[in-house]
């Protein structure tokens, strides 16, 4: 029923160059009304940069885009909504210290006698968020709304401005399972009023829950467009990477971790998480449970001494420490490699060299100067053994797909040879393959030796590589899992019932 | 890296060419340059004489502003180290004691900025505007009220004298660009000071110490900014409370600009903002020589300096981009497919 004759949107051999680089290689894509359409690929393999030069955010070097049979040329984003094409991206693009419905009217309020006309504009606003499900005050500020609900206000204002194709970049990157079923019905609503939806994802469980196609990409050329009813996820991964994938499983060697080196005792931050217990040893990876909010962010924070703790003890080695600088922490051997990438990782404008020579650089003091010689090595050691795509060191980071800034923000530390290293969200945001690379590079350190502190929303990735799993909740720590008892069930269960499971 | 800071700096490099060749056309003698009783005499050598406070001020503004800072005080620092070398040499102190008391001045406003930046988190614009508004004050305190004049032939020679026949402010200034290109650029210095520009949130966990770069940017710039300040006070014998320095912030603030660094923070060259405030002083010459009515001076100044700036846009460097691809596309039309293949080769391995 899908696939009625008629597509909304078609694109034909779409081109774009970037400085002598190929970035999209005579790309297809064909939308019909009521689908939504899976957009896949590894970072990197253009899919942000279709979806730009569709939009026009980008010049395209080739191609037509036909809309409903006829062709258009947009210049720029404002340009392709109206024509009738929407785009939502993961960060939403609204302003969170204006009111709900300021953003949705923002460029087209209505007016009455050249004023704003203010009632007129949230009563609009209350109609069409009903529409969505969603019975919220417009005057609030925005900001005093989940993500998930400005999510939907912005859907909703790309919906309302466009109306023919909404362009979804990774709508549901930073939400939980109950705002993700919002988002979802949402788009499902729009699919049945003939709406066609690009949905862009790294989560290949809710492509096959919400898309009827999905096209895949590979180094900027289409691989496949698929019926998703007709394919397992198994398929969809083998084109996106163009082999097999090895299932994560649980290795059984967590027998024999080697001496305490990290000792928390009552440790804790008023407002930002409760007094907790951590006894960390060599070789091993204590994974860090919890839903979004739970603490986990907040204990890498505080162990890591962004924030200082202002209850308990540490002891390193035996030894007490004060832990209360990245500074600090830095100098005693720990790394942290933070849950947002672009805020608190990377230093967008550096190099991927510089970039990864920081923090070693930072802890030799400004007056000793790593030797240019020193720095290629390292920078070359790291760039292969971490597999990190580039066409120069010398590139700004912010250039480089977010896999492999991770890599290099791995990297970073890694150069460091801390012997603690806390991950903070380390595969978030980031492609099938350098999923897999990272999760076993994980394995590869606690074998080494080092010792790690994970936290991941993720809980098959937490089972794959924890040797014990705290669990979190309300932050507060609830229970401590180890040996058999890590599985992706318990650590729901422990989740979900919080503190009567401790 | 020479051939880096040379791509980099070129654009200033045409435009004070411009600028020059634009004396010349004036003042037809503008390149001439003869050596009496012992020094230099030239138009172009009064330029780079004349640019001497600009310069030594670009030198800390392009530390601070590539920290996403900025330094508004550095005008009221060089009044303020005036005053404090005057008073010191009236009374009876020699002209080296005068010299270090006014470094010492300037380093303890930068100490002041840099510590209300770094430490209680004040914005830049706003720690350093109270210092350009009470800085002009304690300098006045300090003369008390007067135009402070003197005498001493040491300090008068820091501003006036030469070195070599190279009048002092040049050699000074070419000496304190030198050493705070070295120095940023043989150590991490300069690194450092970009990321936290940049970023400085992921630069404080990636370890960097942010609060002691940030107050060390600062003190650089009250450095360079009392170095100015008693050039000008010996150049004109005498230590001016009220006009000493007055509205070169924002000359220094402009020589970084035309020198290309962002005043968003992050990469920043100091070869460039020197070029810049060169720059400046050559538009100063252009009008001086061309004998229009100084009442023309300021917008003249303004229109040049549009035309400088305009040219730097993003807009009209996209647009020479665009320009220069075109002419150079008859020669490879197609693009390049190696890469692809690369790319491919990479995946499949």
């Amino acid at each position: 029923m899908r696939d009625q004759p008629k597509p909304v949107l078609r694109a034909r051999g779409i081109d774009k160059f970037f400085a002598g680089a190929i970035a999209l290689d005579k790309v297809d894509l064909t939308l019909y009304p009521g689908e939504v359409h899976a957009l896949l690929g590894e970072n990197g393999a253009g899919k942000s940069t279709l979806i730009k030069s569709l939009t026009g955010a980008y010049h395209r070097d080739g191609g037509t885009i036909e809309l409903d049979g006829t062709e258009i040329n947009p210049r720029g984003p404002v340009e392709s909504q109206k024509h009738g094409i929407g785009t939502v991206y993961q960060e939403v693009n609204l302003l969170e210290n204006m009111s709900v419905s300021d953003n949705l009217f923002l460029g087209w309020q209505p007016v009455k006698r050249g004023m704003l006309d203010h009632r007129q504009m949230h009563r609009r606003t209350r109609e069409i968020l009903k529409g969505y499900g969603l019975d919220i005050d417009p005057t609030q500020l925005l900001s005093s709304y989940s993500i998930a609900i400005q999510q939907v206000v912005a859907i909703a204002r790309a919906v309302e401005l466009s109306g023919k194709v909404l362009i979804l970049d990774e709508p549901t990157a930073s939400l939980d399972r109950e705002e993700i079923e919002l988002v979802f019905s949402v788009v499902r609503n729009l699919t049945a009023r003939g709406m066609a939806v690009v949905f862009i994802t790294h989560f290949l469980d809710q492509v096959f829950e919400i898309s009827d196609r999905a096209t895949v990409l590979r180094n900027g050329c289409v691989v496949g467009t698929r019926k998703l009813s007709d394919v397992s996820q198994g398929d969809i991964v083998e084109l996106m990477l163009g082999h097999h994938l090895e299932a994560t499983k649980r290795k059984a060697s967590h027998a024999s971790p080697g001496d305490t080196i990290l000792s928390l005792k009552g440790y804790g931050k008023r407002g930002m998480i409760a007094p907790f217990d951590l006894e960390l040893r060599k070789g091993e990876v204590v994974g860090l449970a919890g839903l979004l909010g739970s603490g986990r962010t907040e204990t890498c924070k505080v162990i890591f001494g962004v924030v200082s703790a202002d209850h308990g003890r540490a002891e390193l080695r035996g030894q007490p420490i004060r832990l209360n600088s990245p500074r600090i922490a830095l100098e005693k051997r720990f790394g942290l490699c933070p849950e947002d990438r672009k805020t608190d990782g990377i230093v967008g404008d550096l190099s991927v060299r510089e970039n990864i020579i920081l923090s070693l650089q930072a802890r030799q003091g400004w007056t000793r100067p790593l030797k240019r010689s020193r720095i290629n090595q390292i920078v070359d050691e790291y760039v292969k053994a971490l597999d990190i795509r580039l066409a120069s060191p010398n590139m700004p980071i912010r250039l480089l797909s977010g896999g492999n800034q991770q890599k290099a923000l791995l990297a970073r530390w890694l150069a460091t040879e801390p012997d603690i290293l806390i991950l903070d969200e380390p595969t978030r945001g980031i492609d099938v393959g350098a999923h897999a690379e990272i999760i076993s590079l994980i394995e590869r350190l606690r074998e080494q030796g080092m010792a790690l502190i994970v936290a991941s929303s993720e809980m098959e990735e937490l089972v794959a590589y924890s040797s014990r799993v705290l669990v979190l909740r309300d932050r507060r720590q609830v229970r401590e899992l180890g040996g058999e008892e890590i599985t992706t069930e318990r650590i729901v269960k422990s989740i979900s019932q919080g503190e009567s499971a401790a | 890296m020479i051939g880096a800071t040379f791509r980099r700096v070129l654009p200033q490099l045409i435009i004070l060419c411009v600028v020059l060749l634009l004396n010349f056309a004036v003042f037809p003698g503008f390149f001439h340059i003869e050596f009496q009783n012992g020094r230099l005499f030239g138009n172009l050598i009064d330029v780079l004489n004349r640019g001497a406070p600009v310069a030594l001020l670009s030198i800390g503004m392009t530390l601070v502003i590539a920290t996403k800072g900025i330094d508004l005080s550095v005008g009221a620092v060089m009044a303020i180290a005036g005053a404090v070398a005057a008073s010191v040499v009236t009374g009876g102190g020699g002209w080296f004691t005068a010299l270090i008391a006014a470094l010492l001045a300037g380093l303890a406003a930068g100490l002041w900025n840099g510590v209300l930046v770094a430490f209680f988190r004040v914005q830049p614009i706003v720690a350093t505007l109270v210092l350009m508004v009470a800085g002009r004050g304690v300098a006045q305190l300090i003369t008390e009220g007067k135009i402070m004049t003197f005498l001493n032939e040491g300090l008068i020679h820091l501003g006036a004298g030469t070195i070599l026949g190279i009048p002092t402010p040049i050699v000074i200034w070419l000496a304190m660009g030198t050493l705070v290109t070295l120095v940023v650029r043989r150590t991490a210095l300069g690194m450092l000071i970009e990321a936290i520009g940049i970023n400085e949130t992921a630069s404080r966990l990636a370890g960097i110490n942010s609060r002691v770069l940030l107050v060390t940017v600062y003190l650089v710039s009250g450095f360079v900014a009392a170095l100015a300040g008693v050039i000008v006070a010996a150049d004109i014998k005498g230590a001016d409370a009220n006009n000493a320095g007055l509205w070169m912030e924002l000359d220094a603030i402009l020589a970084v600009v035309i020198g290309g660094n962002s005043l968003l923070g992050g990469r920043f060259s100091i070869v460039a903002s020197l070029l810049g405030a060169l720059i400046i002083q050559s538009v100063n010459s252009v009008i001086l020589l061309s004998g229009m009515p100084p009442e023309f001076n300021l917008v003249i100044k303004a229109l040049i300096i549009i035309v400088i700036l305009v040219i730097q846009s993003p807009t009209v460097k996209h647009r020479l981009y665009l320009l220069r691809a075109k002419a150079s596309s008859t020669v490879s039309d197609a693009p390049d497919v190696a890469p692809k293949a690369q790319l491919a080769k990479e995946t499949r391995s």
